[in-house]
């Protein structure tokens, strides 16, 4: 499944209310290791395209979202499920660390 | 089997890359985390050669990927576990089991930030602790925030901050910065930072997040509390060398020996960067050992097969 643009009006009904987990890769230009996550985030996109939605939260377009789950650092990715952040990355790591998160949830 | 396994997509691994694959070797580099390595942290590389008006890191790190795709570098997400040196060729180990082979190995796994391992590193990490101030600053607009250390690293990053912070204290465990002059001379002309020197942080303390810090002075012993919404830390690297130091040298500090050529102790294997035990730790220095690093394999490989 190709990854979701974000924004604050789609939040819910994306996220939220997402019938499959959703990967939220909060992320914003000026952020060097977000934009090198970048590619791993795909891979998994790809990887789980049935299982799995796949969101990118910019931070600097939508600084209520991140405002609101505390986001001080980026990349952060956040696993939601039903709703709820069930797991939360922070700063770059191996790819297999994403992939053993998301095993836990999936 | 390989010609070339790069380990480490850094700006030494990316060089060397560039020049194994050019050559017309069979060439991949194996990363373990993200590529670019330590560069892609930085705002502003103001001292790599050809580029003027200065680049941030990360653009200058999408130049040497674009570099590489141009000359079928392989790249991969699986780190290097153990590197192992056989009669007939060398082998990898990578974190999803597999084994791969190979005529020469380069290691150019650079180095990692230290922590500071105080009380509350840990707890606040994201919650106002921070080690990447390009990625974090815009989060800490117009708040009070404390860099810890004195290297080149750390006087740019809160030079940088200064632009978004309201006030940056530089905190520093000698008397004396350790970073080059021009950095030295900008950083005290500028009027939102304020050095805390001779002091040592003790604890980062906080509620969910970072408000403050517990200080020491280690001259005085004189404890002191100061309150910061964030925390930026900048206390040195350590070689990633865990995963060869039982087959490559190393000096006391744990840098990777090499000669002029790269070459290490054993024939075939090189390494290249940050890694090496050597004086100056820049792009420039990593892109031009790594170019040695590659163009001497391709002459191991055509005097050995
Ligand atoms: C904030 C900051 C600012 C800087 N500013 C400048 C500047 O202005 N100018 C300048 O010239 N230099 C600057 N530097 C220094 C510069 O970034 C380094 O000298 C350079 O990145 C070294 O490159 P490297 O490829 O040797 O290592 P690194 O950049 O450390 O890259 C090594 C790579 O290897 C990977 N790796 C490690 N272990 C393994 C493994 N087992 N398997 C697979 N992969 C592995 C790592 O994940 C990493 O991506 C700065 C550094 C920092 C932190």
């Amino acid at each position: 499944m190709a990854e979701v643009q974000l924004t604050e009006g789609s939040w819910e009904e994306e996220v939220l209310n997402s019938d499959i987990p959703v990967l939220v890769d909060f992320w914003a230009p000026w952020c060097g290791p977000c934009r090198m996550v970048a590619p791993i985030v795909s891979e998994i996109a790809d990887e789980y395209k049935d299982r799995l939605k796949v969101g990118k939260l910019n931070t600097d377009e939508e600084p209520g979202i991140a405002v609101k789950y505390g986001i001080m650092s980026i990349p952060t990715l956040m696993i939601f499920k039903n709703g709820e952040v069930a797991e939360q990355i922070i700063g770059a790591v191996p790819k297999e660390y994403f992939i053993e998160k998301l095993n836990k949830v999936l | 089997m390989y010609d070339v396994v790069i380990i480490g997509g850094g700006p030494a691994g990316l060089s060397a890359g560039i020049y194994a694959a050019r050559g017309g070797l069979k060439t991949v580099i194996f990363e373990g985390k993200i590529f670019g390595g330590q560069i892609v942290t930085s705002y502003e590389v103001e001292n790599y050669p050809g580029f003027s008006k200065g680049i941030s890191g990360m653009d200058l790190i999408d130049n040497f990927m674009k570099q590489a795709e141009k000359f079928d570098v392989e790249t991969n997400y699986d780190g290097v576990t153990c590197i192992n040196d056989e009669i007939e060729c060398k082998s990898v180990n990578l974190t999803n089991g597999n084994c791969v082979k190979t005529k020469t190995i380069i290691i150019a796994s650079g180095a990692s930030a230290n922590k500071l391992g105080c009380p509350g590193e840990k707890k606040f990490s994201g919650k106002g602790v921070s080690y990447c101030a390009t990625c974090d600053g815009a989060f800490f607009k117009n708040k009070v925030v404390a860099v810890i250390g004195g290297g080149d690293s750390a006087i740019e990053e809160a030079l940088y901050l200064s632009n978004l912070a309201k006030k940056v204290y530089i905190i520093h465990r000698r008397d004396q910065l350790r970073a080059t002059k021009i950095l030295d001379k900008r950083a005290k002309e500028n009027k939102s930072i304020e050095f805390i020197l001779d002091t040592v942080v003790k604890e980062i303390q906080g509620d969910k997040l970072v408000n403050g810090l517990l200080v020491e002075n280690v001259k005085t012993k004189k404890k002191d509390r100061i309150d910061v919404d964030g925390v930026f830390i900048y206390v040195g690297l350590t070689p990633n060398t865990e995963f060869v130091k039982d087959l490559i040298k190393l000096d006391e500090n744990g840098c990777i020996l090499t000669n002029e050529e790269m070459e290490t102790n054993i024939e075939g294997v090189y390494a290249a960067g940050d890694v090496r035990s050597k004086s100056l730790k820049q792009v420039v220095t990593a892109a031009s050992d790594g170019a040695i690093a590659a163009n001497n394999a391709q002459k191991y490989i055509e005097s050995k097969f």
